[in-house]
């Protein structure tokens, strides 16, 4: 994938020299937060035609730097020049005039409006007439290579919908300077192609584009220049073409990092978790589970693939005791006392208290597992503050615990007792993860514990799930990255709508395909129950052998930059 | 922005906010009592425009209704002690969340439950054990008044700020009620003073101060409330389930069991608040008795930010500042309506204040660069010189404690 994008990169040679002055230059800027240093003399240049990544570490200031660009902070010192002119960034308004639109890593749609009804949002032509919006809103789509439908609703849309309706809802009010923070986190790979392809388009037509991420491949495939943020200050910019992963990565964290994930074989795995035909609706009777089967082993990682919202969170909940279940058998063997344990008729406490342990990081970071406005400490007794006797807390022993993790896990806080809310993600995560590994498990479930955490702090993470597994601990990981996945896991489970659409041996690369696009089709297969069962309980053969052929249907079509089409209906049908 | 197109010089903005974290205690001190300053301040201007004495006389009057004769003082401090036993009574609630605004009618209905002991076995048992009987009513009856609306919050999910509210007219329309039945005479609207000569249901007296016990028992709770909601498990309990119910539930707390248990408390102390009213204090019943402090206890516990010690300072300044208003009002023949004036300068500077802890305004340099050219030659300007300065130190400790989406949390323009 990464070379058929890099071909059309070459294909549109990006303007860095043919406009003589940048659309936008920033010189100097800085900002502080109180005795936080966020942005510390940064420069920065975009030219018309042009796509800039801004690559750095969690808490490096990115989001800082383009909130001032885009008028919602305003810089201590340092200007700002559009086209060559030197212009002050006030408010949002000013961003507007000056044709800097910005896309938010968090969405601000109205859900019972139509896109369209969002687009236009605010601005005042003096009549309502929503047809023509809906003609002009097509227009932006047809040339740019948007697929939506202006008229439908948000609440009916994919995360990947409603991002499109925010990028053109700036490009509607002729943005031309374009900045998106982060716009991929919430994307699958084939949306997050079909958005690039989008990208692409734009800076051919010859807008400026700058694009906040911390995920090296996609700098690589996408951007023209990097520029390259380290707590706060500016590193430099490079040419992408004349860079690798491995110098970025050098020039973000300041040091050599080794880029291979270590995964060993599994030391006599035994089964340690058997889930067996499960089924679980929602609040709205919907079935979000259907049918799984699966059996989890000790001293091995069990990778969990899918897009988001396939019944992840409701296969860990049920296995925490956390959810109802319609249906199925959750059955635990103690190590310690070789006795087979239903989970099903277990409380969320009593399956905790047998080793089975849940680290969850929601899209929030915060929500589940941890109180923002507690320190570490406090957020460490969450799962010990019962255990004394008395009516009275104890604090003694979260608080020692607190210190080993904070040195651990080289967790930055000003002490124990700074509400985590206060910290940033990488370290929020750590303290999340860190207390779940600190309670000896014996399965551990960790969902998306590496979401939007930098380099360095990922494979803090990856470490101490590798050293779990040494342990002879199960774990059960879901994730988002594919590559991260394939790395890490010793097998790979993929969701698809509920369903177990196959189980896949990452070591293993298919035939006619690699794993990733392998892994792809799976988590956008529709599964039949009966299908499912098979793949399930016997092997993982026969998804591959089917989903090879669905491969082979669809490469023509990607030639044609609509690549994504005959998924599109797959999900949909 | 025409400024830009006419090449006139380009200035920055006036003065723009900046967030700060992290204020030092002593300084965010500092600031509140600047504020409460301030506020008297402008109450003096105030009182010099409507009442026409100069500042002097205005303070020195509302000391003198404070403080100026023994029978002034027991009486701040017993007005203070209620209200801060209303507060402490809201105060678990709204550190789970729970705006219960319904201190009012729990209160009131337990001035009724005391008032029904006095009435009807008044005469029939000795005294200590017809205090305990009020108090043990009192208590239950706050108690059920608060644990209605949170069943319905706990099963139903329904709206605890909107019934809690109801619950106020109830029981004020029930006490109404009642007050016409047994008034003394018949159909006058007054109860007047309950067991006047027998003194029975009357809140014993040590020594010659009338309220000591009342202040007493209150000074008790404030300790009991700070150990429980700090040190205790269900305090914990109650954090954990304010800040994020899904946390938890995640980790096996039964939310339920917590709201209910919570409600009963903050219930069953404004039971106890009202047990004071009637038989520590005012020794008869009327719709409203409780005077409007079930609500000002809100704005009391919301001050102190749920701390039961702050809680004490800011129950007295309120006691204080209507108190030492009223006095004034009784010297002119003003309106009453003046000491809630009084109150509410004071009040609105000091969560006016507020804004000066959390951010601080940064104004434009004196010689700010015109142009580019300008920008170019002289790239660093006084002031990054001096923050160049404390890089080294808060570089280490703050690296990675930036929060990632400072973008949402506070918009500075």
């Amino acid at each position: 994938m990464s070379e058929q994008t890099a071909s059309s990169a070459t294909a549109a040679t990006p303007n860095v020299s043919g406009s003589p002055v940048p659309a936008i230059e920033l010189r100097n800027i800085t900002k502080t937060f109180g005795e936080v240093i966020a942005n510390q003399g940064i420069n920065l240049s975009v030219y018309r035609g042009e796509i800039l990544s801004i690559l750095g570490e969690n808490g490096s200031g990115k989001t800082t730097l383009m909130n001032m660009i885009s008028g919602i902070y305003f810089p201590d010192s340092g200007h700002i020049f559009i086209d060559g002119e030197e212009v002050l960034i006030r408010s949002p308004k000013d961003a507007f005039r000056y044709k800097i639109g910005m896309i938010h890593q968090h969405f601000k749609l109205i859900d019972v409006f139509t896109a369209t009804e969002n687009i236009v949002l605010g601005l005042n032509d003096g009549r309502y007439d929503l047809p023509a919006y809906e003609e002009r809103v097509r227009e932006i789509c047809g040339r740019y290579g948007f697929v939506l439908d202006p008229k439908k609703k948000i609440y009916d849309m994919s995360v990947s919908e409603k991002q499109t309706v925010e990028i053109i809802k700036v490009l509607y009010r002729g943005a031309d300077i374009l900045i998106l923070d982060e716009p991929t986190a919430v994307l699958t790979p084939q949306e997050t192609d079909r958005l690039f392809d989008v990208l692409r388009r734009m800076r051919d037509d010859g807008k400026a584009i700058i694009i906040i991420t911390h995920k090296l491949h996609e700098v690589m495939a996408l951007s023209d220049k990097v520029a390259v943020l380290c707590k706060g200050r500016y590193i430099g910019t490079v040419v992408t073409k004349e860079t690798n992963e491995a110098k970025l990565t050098e020039m973000m964290v300041g040091e050599k990092v080794d880029l291979n994930i270590h995964r060993s074989e599994p030391k006599n795995p035994v089964p340690r978790l058997i889930v067996k035909g499960l089924n679980c609706k929602n609040e709205d009777g919907i079935a979000v589970l259907k049918n799984i089967s699966f059996t989890a082993q000790s001293g091995e990682i069990l990778g969990i693939a899918g897009i988001a919202g396939s019944g992840q969170r409701e296969l860990l909940e049920s296995i925490a005791g956390l959810q109802r279940l319609e249906s199925g058998e959750i059955t635990y063997m103690n190590p310690s006392t070789e006795k087979e344990e239903n989970l099903r008729n277990k409380s969320p406490r009593q399956i905790r208290e047998l080793g089975v342990r849940l680290s969850f990081v929601p899209e929030d970071r915060l929500g589940m597992g941890l109180v923002g406005n507690m320190g570490i400490i406090d957020n460490m007794m969450l799962r010990s503050y019962e255990s004394g006797r008395g009516f009275f807390l104890n604090r003694t022993a979260p608080a020692s615990l607190a210190d080993q993790i904070i040195s651990d896990l080289q967790v930055v806080t000003p002490n124990a007792k700074t509400p985590v809310r206060r910290l940033s993600g990488g370290n929020v995560q750590k303290v999340l993860v860190g207390r779940e590994i600190a309670s000896a498990p014996t399965v551990l479930m960790v969902a998306y514990p590496v979401r939007g955490l930098d380099i360095n702090s990922s494979f803090t993470i990856y470490r101490l799930l590798n050293e779990q597994k040494e342990k002879g601990v199960s774990i059960i990981f879901v994730g988002e990255d594919l590559d991260v996945l394939i790395e890490l896991c010793d097998r790979i489970l993929v969701l698809s709508s509920g369903s177990i659409s196959g189980i896949v041996d990452p070591r293993v690369t298919p035939e006619g395909m690699t794993l990733k696009e392998q892994i792809g089709l799976l988590m956008t297969k529709k599964v039949d129950e009966t299908a499912a069962d098979t793949a399930a309980d016997s092997s993982e053969k026969p998804a591959v052998a089917d989903s090879a052929a669905v491969q082979t249907e669809i490469t023509p079509a990607s030639e044609n930059g609509g690549k994504e089409a005959p998924n599109d209906g797959n999900q949909e049908s | 922005m025409t400024e830009t197109k006419n090449h006139k010089p380009i200035r920055e903005p006036l003065f723009h906010l900046a967030k700060r974290d992290n204020l030092p205690r002593h300084k965010a001190l500092l600031i509140r009592l600047a504020a409460i300053l301030v506020g008297m301040l402008i109450v003096c201007l105030f009182g010099l425009l409507i009442v026409g004495w100069d500042p002097f006389r205005i303070i020195s009057t509302i000391f003198d209704g404070t403080f100026g004769t023994p029978n002034r003082r027991w009486d701040l401090f017993e007005k203070t002690a209620i209200l801060l036993c209303i507060s402490l009574a809201v105060t678990p609630a709204f550190r789970m969340r729970f705006w219960n605004i319904g201190a009012e009618g729990q209160t009131l209905i337990a001035c009724l439950a005391s008032v029904t002991c006095m009435l009807k076995i008044g005469d029939k048992v000795p005294n200590p054990v017809l205090l305990l009987i009020m108090v043990t009513a009192s208590i239950i009856a706050g108690a059920v008044w608060a644990i209605i609306p949170a069943v319905f919050k706990a099963f139903w999910n329904t709206n605890e700020t909107l019934f809690t509210l109801m619950m106020n007219y109830i029981a004020t329309q029930i006490t109404a009620y009642y007050v016409y039945i047994w008034s003394v005479p018949k159909g006058s609207g007054h109860i007047g003073i309950i067991n006047a000569n027998t003194k029975a249901g009357w809140l014993v007296s040590i020594g010659d101060y009338p309220y000591l016990l009342n202040i007493l028992i209150v000074i008790v709770m404030t300790i009991v409330s700070y150990i429980y909601l700090n040190h205790c498990k269900h305090g914990y309990e109650i954090s954990v389930v304010g800040e994020s119910e899904k946390t938890a539930r995640y980790i096996g707390i039964n939310v339920k069991v917590v709201i209910l248990r919570t409600m009963a408390i903050s219930g069953a102390i404004c039971g106890l608040a009202g047990f004071l009213i009637v038989a520590g204090a005012d020794h008869t019943i009327i719709a409203g008795s409780v005077g409007g402090q079930g609500f000002t206890a809100i704005m009391v516990s919301w001050l102190a930010k749920f701390n039961p010690i702050a809680m004490a300072f800011f129950a007295f300044l309120i006691a204080f500042l209507g108190k030492g208003a009223k006095e004034i009002t009784t010297l002119t023949g003003l309106d009453s309506s003046f000491a809630d004036i009084v109150t509410g300068f004071v009040i609105f500077c000091i969560i006016g204040c507020e804004f000066f802890i959390n951010f601080t305004i940064k104004f434009r340099k004196k010689e700010a660069l015109p142009g580019a050219e300008a920008a170019k030659a002289e790239p660093v300007s006084e002031n990054t010189e001096e923050q160049k300065d404390a890089v080294p130190e808060t570089e280490e400790k703050n690296e990675e404690a930036i929060p990632d989406n400072d973008g949402k949390e506070g918009s500075e323009q």
